[in-house]
């Protein structure tokens, strides 16, 4: 049997790649994805796979699996030993694709899951179905035994009726209960090796403490190896025994977690975690980008895009926020005659300031109501109660009623930035057209006017003008979101709401875009309203921070004060949830891992509401503002 | 569900209603009506009508009153199952169209049914073969299958049936079969005939359905659930079948609406050229001679299967995709 090699030089490693070669081939040429990479994986241990995205690492795990699409060119070794059969070595790089000796390894050896919880799963199989389809392929199970067997592993993952849930879909959970699936099913037939490919990256700061919980008690439990591939230097200091550094398809690093965190070499690994922002930096601490851009805001201060100088006799309050809330109906139907709908209450009382000049950020998990709230302040959603007034020293405007030429200057004065960079630009027109947009619809400038403002713009985030005749698609995600900021930068506006604007993008870029925003805002006077659920990057740009949970905003205080001395128990969960990059400062599962709205019972009495109107904002002094009963007093809600 | 069921039979009963109305509206657009274009004809021809006699239909059928009674008339006569008279043939509609209905509805079934069973496993072949020769050729030849006429096809058909399997072509049955009642051999002749116009009116459905499947799969098979599936340990084609196709399913289902009343009229051409005893080429020459509640029967048969098609397919899609079941009217 060709692919069968002795088992001479990999008596301990579970997994070893040697000189792993992978290219495409394209047309007039090929591209060299994998370049001589050599890994190996211990059993029973975690390998932390760290690189940027298009480095290589995801085509690694899909040559492990011989998932590589078939017209990849793939050279040298990947030899898998299975602990259950010691004495064969299988060179899974050799296996006839999509043979049946690979099928028999795949889903019930090596486990794989992936970064995107949401389109893991086909929506039209139950998730029962789904997880038992292994045990038919690689054990010979009776459908009861499979039932009672899934229903076990659902409830080893954390589920609390496992029953119940072999039958839902997968588009009935949230993302976090998906990659618990997910997670589960990779699982069920105890594979040796497990391959979580970003397994975190698309989920919340809570969520994905809770994974990662779950990966590291599986992992002792049912002693296998895991091999973690991420971006995020923090889940690596939290989880791994053996790290990997990845560029280019090379690997630039490897060794023990200690020495790579303690002692890095490389200059890629060093510029990496630079690039990355955490937790008690030094306010004045400027990231520092792996490749920087060059900024020149000069020419933008003349021309079409000059702000309007209100800001000398200007209010302080740019933006006022006053008891909105919004509820949107949600419908369920199933197989009856009468169907039951319910409200959910999407934001719920919300008010607060944004201040002129400062950077407001707005942090949550996903589904507390955050982007809602920020279309609000966009008059893109009616609220059903409450008012915003804007200020910026031209006189107040009624937000929500605002009509005709009043309507017309406030969408001047406030813009979005938004987070996915690839859809919110017309793959249809150029950048020049897309930067010249907002002068047409203003009717402002002739067009030689309009051209050189475009110029201006591109040049202030750090693009040649040569890019005003290119298509978005020429240019990358962290480019495109350049772009988008030049957008929102045309009108000169006063407010600019940035919805999670680096989430989607990759780390190493996040850096050149925060700087950026940062300049941006010091060179023209800007006020941000900065929503994300990263805390790191909220706790780099912001001046002031708001905690929102269930719709209301149950913290707001300066920075230094939400990141220090945090009061509200949500806050403090999150702030716990946080995996740094640091070996020093370990996550804290026990108390990170569980859900908001499961511990929010378990909350100090001060803090829950039993009926509406029960909680109010309570004033802490120092600008320190928190959710809590109305008879709680200062001392109480410090406990 | 069940309330969604009853409520989309519900909301049937205005749409027929209204498309009834704009039926009768057209049928009595075109200046004068049945009789006077008789009449005319007649005259053309050199010969007499019998005036009295049409007079007297014309008072029997009601057209001496306004547009508005006679179309509650028909409408009611409709409800009871009574579609009128055919002055062409002078008969009751019911009774002319009778067995011509039952035909057009076999070989419309058949066509659709020999649609799916050769589109779907070339569809799924070329997609999970992409630009292999298998794909080019039988794209080349799917093409040919879009780009030739119906009529010609047919045509060409005859031709070579008769030439090379002696099979008498035209019509639906042998001819001694014609306007008898249905015995089980006239039911074999039948289905010998059937094969050359299912052959025809299918061909370029067929073409159309193998490129429109092979795009929807092309899509789907790109998608992250089938790598799941794959990193499974399923078999290619266990993955293909259970995952991306069932997905690439929605489209055809969601298409039921429209491939009827597609499949009827395309079937009119052709039916024309074969002479095929179905509804089509009877439609075509009751509008030409103004037959009105014969024309105007055949237009809300083909709207009442467009309504029901459309029925259909909500319903299947609600059966097959739970996404659709469950409402989607969940937030993030």
């Amino acid at each position: 049997m060709p692919d069968l090699v002795k088992p001479e030089t990999s008596d301990t490693d579970l997994l070893r790649i040697e000189d792993l070669r992978v290219s495409f081939p394209l047309l007039g040429g090929k591209i060299d994805a994998v370049k001589g990479a050599s890994l190996r994986v211990l059993p029973g241990k975690v390998t932390a796979l760290v690189g940027e995205s298009g480095s290589g690492k995801s085509v690694i795990s899909q040559v492990i699996m011989g998932l590589q699409p078939e017209i990849a060119d793939v050279q040298g070794k990947v030899l898998f030993c299975d602990p259950r059969e010691p004495d064969v070595v299988h060179n899974m790089a050799e296996l006839p694709h999509d043979g049946r000796k690979i099928r028999s390894i795949r889903g019930n050896r090596i486990g794989m899951i992936f970064q995107e919880p949401m389109t893991s799963f086909s929506p039209l199989h139950t998730i029962g179905n789904q997880i038992s389809e292994l045990l038919t392929e690689h054990t010979i199970m009776s459908p009861a035994e499979q039932r009672s067997r899934c229903e076990e592993m659902l409830g080893m993952v954390g589920f609390e009726e496992p029953g119940k849930v072999f039958d839902m879909y997968s588009f009935e959970l949230s993302g976090g209960m998906r990659q618990r699936a997910m997670i589960a099913m990779s699982l069920i037939c105890e594979p040796a090796l497990l391959i979580a490919d970003e397994p975190t990256t698309a989920l919340d700061v809570t969520i994905q403490a809770q994974i990662l919980e779950l990966l590291r008690d599986l992992q002792s439990r049912l002693h296998m190896a895991i091999l973690l591939i991420t971006h995020d230097l923090g889940v690596v200091a939290n989880m791994a025994d053996e790290v990997s550094v990845i560029y280019r398809g090379q690997i630039m690093e490897a060794g023990p977690v200690d020495a790579i965190f303690r002692s890095p070499e490389h200059p890629y690994l060093k510029g990496l975690m630079g690039a990355i922002p955490h937790f008690g930096m030094d306010r004045s601490t400027r990231l520092t980008p792996l490749r920087d851009i060059d900024t020149n805001v000069d020419h933008l201060l003349e021309g079409l895009s000059v702000p309007e100088r209100y800001a000398a006799k200007g209010p302080e309050i740019l933006l006022s926020v006053n008891n909105v809330s919004k509820t949107f109906i949600t419908r369920k139907q199933d197989w009856k005659v009468r169907d039951g709908s319910a409200e959910v209450r999407v934001v719920d009382g919300v008010s607060f300031d944004i201040r002129r000049g400062e950077c407001l950020g707005l942090v949550g998990e996903s589904g507390c109501g955050k982007t809602t709230l920020s279309k609000i302040l966009m008059n893109a959603v009616i609220p059903d109660t409450g008012n915003i007034t804007f200020n910026n020293g031209a006189g107040p405007i009624d937000v929500l009623s605002a009509k005709g030429p009043e309507l017309q200057a406030l969408r001047t004065q406030i813009q979005l930035v938004f987070q996915d960079p690839i859809s919110s630009l017309s793959p249809r027109m150029t950048v020049g057209n897309i930067l010249r947009e907002p002068f047409e619809v203003h009717e402002r400038g002739s067009k030689q006017e309009r051209n050189a403002a475009a110029a201006a713009l591109l040049k202030a985030v750090g693009l040649g003008t040569n890019a005003l005749q290119r298509y978005p698609h020429s240019f990358s995600g962290g480019q495109r979101q350049r772009i988008g900021i030049a957008r929102s930068l045309a009108l000169a506006p006063s407010l600019i709401i940035c919805d999670e604007p680096v989430s989607a993008l990759d780390v190493s870029v996040q850096a050149q875009i925060l700087n950026l925003l940062k300049d941006l805002q010091q060179g023209m006077g800007l006020t941000y309203l900065f929503v994300s659920h990263n805390l790191a990057v909220i706790d780099y740009m912001a001046d002031r921070v708001a905690v929102m949970w269930a719709g209301k905003i149950v913290e707001l205080a300066p920075r230094d004060v939400i990141m220090n001395d945090p009061v509200h128990p949500y806050t403090r969960s999150l702030m716990n949830a946080v995996p740094f990059p640091d070996l020093d400062r370990p996550l804290d599962f026990s108390t990170a891992a569980t859900s908001s709205a499961a511990s929010s019972m378990s909350w100090n009495a001060a803090f829950r509401g039993d009926k509406p109107g029960d909680l109010s904002t309570v004033d802490l002094g120092n600008d320190h503002f928190v959710l809590a009963r109305n008879a709680a007093d200062a001392r109480e809600l410090r406990l | 569900m069940l309330r969604y069921i009853l409520w989309r039979i519900i909301t049937m009963i205005p749409t027929l209603l209204i498309i009834s109305a704009l039926v009768f509206t057209i049928i009595e657009l075109p200046p004068g009506d049945y009789f006077e274009s008789h009449v005319s004809e007649l005259r053309a021809m050199g010969e007499a009508a019998d005036l009295a006699e049409i007079e007297q239909l014309k008072e029997r059928y009601g057209f001496d009153k306004p547009m508005v009674v006679r179309y509650f008339h028909w409408l009611g006569g409709i409800v009871q199952g009574d579609f009128g008279y055919s002055f062409e043939f002078r008969l009751p509609v019911n009774e002319v169209v009778g067995d011509r209905l039952w035909l057009t509805i076999l070989v419309s079934v058949v066509t659709i049914a020999f649609t799916w069973l050769i589109a779907f496993p070339i569809g799924i072949y070329s997609a999970t073969h992409q630009y292999s020769w298998g794909d080019y050729g039988l794209t080349f030849v799917g093409m040919i299958g879009i780009a030739v006429p119906n009529f010609i096809l047919a045509l060409v058909m005859m031709y070579f049936a008769n030439v090379w399997f002696g099979t008498s072509i035209g019509h639906l049955m042998g001819r001694e079969y014609l306007n008898q009642p249905m015995s089980w051999d006239k039911f074999i002749s039948i289905l010998e005939h059937l094969w050359i116009p299912v052959l025809i009116i299918g061909t370029a459905g067929t073409a159309a359905m193998i490129r429109r499947l092979r795009a929807n799969l092309l899509d789907e098979l790109r998608k992250q659930y089938v790598i799941t599936a794959r990193a499974k340990g399923l078999h290619p084609f266990k993955v293909t079948v259970k995952y991306p196709l069932r997905m690439a399913l929605n489209f055809f289902i969601s298409d039921i609406g429209s491939i009827l009343p597609a499949v009827i009229s395309g079937a009119e051409v052709t039916a024309i050229v074969l002479s095929l005893e179905t509804t089509g080429p009877m439609l075509i020459k009751a509008l030409q001679s103004q037959d009105m509640y014969l024309a105007g029967s055949f237009l809300m048969f083909l709207a009442a299967l467009t309504v029901i098609g459309v029925l259909v397919s909500d319903i299947a899609l609600a059966l097959l995709d739970p996404r659709i079941r469950f409402g989607e009217g969940r937030h993030k």
